[in-house]
C-alpha cells in the first residue's frame, strides 16, 4: 500500500509521506508556483507534475533521480489560414494549450504511453513518456467537439480519462461541459455517451442532450469496467453499460452537488463524493465537511463525518482532489482552503494532515 | 544589429540572457533568438506563435501593437524589452 500522496497546489507541490502511522509533509517542489496535477506511472515510477505559470504557460516536468526535468507541453496544431472559431462567448479560440486538466498512464502493455487532457478541450497521447505529444485530431476535429462549453472555467476541458484494464485500446474521456466520450481503438475514433442523464441549466430542447452534461468527474470501476460514476453539475449519475446509459441517484443528504467522485477498484458498487450544498452555494452544508460514501450501488449513502471539521467550515473539495489508494482502503480529501485529510478506513474515520496548505487542487496517491 | 532585454522573472524558469540580433520586424528578431534558445520560445510566444497573454514586449520604449504576427518594425539599433505584464498579476 502506498505511503505517500502529491497534493498540487496554488503554491507548489507537496509531499505527504506516512511515518509512524502518521502522515506530514515531507518535501516541496515548484515552491511559490502554479501546480495543477500530478501523475505517478506505477509501470515504472515516473511521476509527472503540470504547472501553470500564467504569464509563461502552461508546462510539463517529469521526475528524474535528481529531481525533476522540464519535458515537452501538449501543443496544439497551427490554426489554418483564414480558419475562425469562436468560444461560447464570441471570442476567437485561441488553439493553445491553456491547462493541463488530466494526466493518465496507459494500459500495462503500452510502457510510456501518457494521455493528457487539456483546455481548451485538446486531448493529446504520448507514447515516449511525455517527450513528445500527438494530439487526437479525430476528436478536436469532431464536429460535435464545437459545442462543448467552458463549465469548470470559461473554456472546455478534458478533466477524467480512463483507459480500459483490460483492453488499452479502449478509453473514456470526460468534458466539462461536453458529456463522455469513448473510443475503442486508441483514440482514433470516438463516439459520444451519457444517454440518460439530466442537465438542469439547459433549456428543455437540450436538458437530455448528452452533448449538454457538465461531467465534474468521471471513475470507472478497473475490475468491474462496466461500471461508471459521474458526479455531475446537477447531481450523481451511475452506468452499468460502460457509459452508454446513466442513471440518476437523487434524494441523497446532504447534497448531489459536488465534484469529486471515486470508486472502489474492486468493489463497484461502492463510491465516495464530497457534497456541497449546491451550484450557486458551494460550500459544504452547515459549516460541515463531509464525505459521502455508498456500498450498495447508490441506493443508500453514509455520510462520514469522523475527524472532519464539523463546524465552520467551508472547505471545497474540487474534482481531482480526492484520492483514492489501489487497494480501496486509504482516501486523501484537499480542499481550497489548504486542508488535508487521510483516512486510513474507507472514510470512516480522518486525521487532519494540515489546515495551512495553499488552495489545494488535485491529490493523489503516489 | 538590435539587443533584446528578456525580465528577470523569466530567468527562473528558463535562462534567456540578453541577446542581439538582425531583422526587419519583431518576428525576425525573436526566432533568431529562439533558434539558439529554443526553451524559451513557449515561455513567450504560444502554441499559434502569438505572443502569449500576459506577456508585453516594447521596441524602443513603445508597446508593441501586432501581439499575433509581430510585425512591428525593429532597425539595427532598438532595444526590444520582453516584459511581463501587470495584467497577470
Amino acid at each position: 500500500m502506498t505511503d505517500t500522496l502529491l497534493i498540487s497546489t496554488r503554491k507548489g507541490l507537496f509531499t505527504v509521506a506516512r511515518k509512524a502511522k502518521r502522515w506530514e509533509i515531507t518535501g516541496g517542489d515548484f515552491l511559490g508556483d502554479n501546480v495543477s496535477l500530478t501523475l505517478t506511472d506505477r509501470r515504472d515510477g515516473r511521476r509527472y507534475a503540470a504547472l501553470d505559470h500564467g504569464h509563461f504557460g502552461v508546462k510539463l516536468h517529469r521526475s528524474t533521480a535528481n529531481g525533476w526535468e522540464e519535458i515537452a507541453t501538449p501543443t496544439y496544431p497551427q490554426k489554418p489560414e483564414g480558419y475562425e472559431e469562436n468560444d461560447m462567448w464570441g471570442r476567437p479560440l485561441n488553439w493553445s494549450t491553456a491547462r493541463i486538466w488530466a494526466l493518465e498512464a496507459g494500459g500495462s502493455d503500452e510502457p510510456g504511453v501518457i494521455w493528457c487532457g487539456t483546455l481548451p478541450g485538446g486531448l493529446f497521447r504520448s507514447s515516449d513518456h511525455g517527450q513528445s505529444w500527438e494530439m487526437m485530431r479525430t476528436l478536436w476535429d469532431h464536429p460535435k467537439r464545437k459545442q462543448w462549453m467552458g463549465g469548470g472555467a470559461d473554456l472546455p476541458g478534458i478533466h477524467s480519462i480512463c483507459v480500459d484494464p483490460g483492453n488499452s485500446k479502449r478509453v473514456w474521456i470526460a468534458v466539462s461541459t461536453g458529456g463522455v466520450w469513448f473510443s475503442e481503438d486508441g483514440g482514433a475514433n470516438w463516439t459520444l455517451r451519457g444517454e440518460g442523464m439530466r442537465a438542469e441549466y439547459a433549456p428543455p430542447e437540450s436538458t437530455h442532450d448528452p452533448i449538454a452534461q457538465d461531467v465534474h468527474r468521471l471513475a470507472q470501476c478497473p475490475a468491474a469496467t462496466h461500471r461508471m460514476w459521474v458526479q455531475h453539475h446537477n447531481g450523481i449519475f451511475v452506468s452499468s453499460d460502460e457509459g452508454k446509459t446513466f442513471s440518476e441517484i437523487s434524494d441523497v443528504e446532504p447534497s448531489t452537488f459536488g465534484f469529486p467522485v471515486v470508486v472502489h477498484p474492486g468493489e463497484p458498487d461502492t463510491a465516495w463524493f464530497v457534497p456541497e450544498i449546491k451550484d450557486e452555494k458551494r460550500i459544504p452544508r452547515d459549516g460541515k465537511l463531509v464525505v459521502s460514501r455508498t456500498r450498495d450501488g447508490g441506493k443508500n449513502f453514509d455520510i462520514l463525518t469522523k475527524g472532519l471539521p464539523q463546524s465552520h467550515a467551508y472547505d471545497v473539495v474540487y474534482r481531482h482532489a480526492l484520492a483514492l489508494c489501489e487497494e480501496g482502503e486509504r482516501l486523501a480529501v484537499g480542499s481550497t482552503t489548504g486542508g488535508l485529510w487521510v483516512s486510513e478506513d474507507q472514510g470512516d474515520s480522518w486525521d487532519c494532515v494540515t489546515h495551512t496548505l495553499p488552495p489545494i487542487y488535485a491529490v493523489r496517491f503516489a | 544589429m538590435a539587443k533584446i532585454v528578456f525580465t528577470t522573472n523569466i530567468q527562473r524558469h528558463v535562462v534567456c540572457p540578453d541577446a542581439e540580433a538582425s531583422g526587419h520586424s519583431v518576428r525576425e528578431v525573436l526566432e533568431k533568438v529562439f533558434a539558439d534558445n529554443p526553451q524559451a520560445r513557449s515561455y513567450v510566444l504560444d502554441d499559434q506563435s502569438a505572443l502569449r497573454k500576459h506577456i508585453t514586449i516594447f521596441v524602443d520604449g513603445k508597446m508593441i501593437g501586432d501581439r499575433t504576427r509581430l510585425s512591428d518594425p525593429v532597425n539595427e539599433t532598438s532595444r526590444i524589452y520582453v516584459f511581463q505584464a501587470l495584467s497577470g498579476g
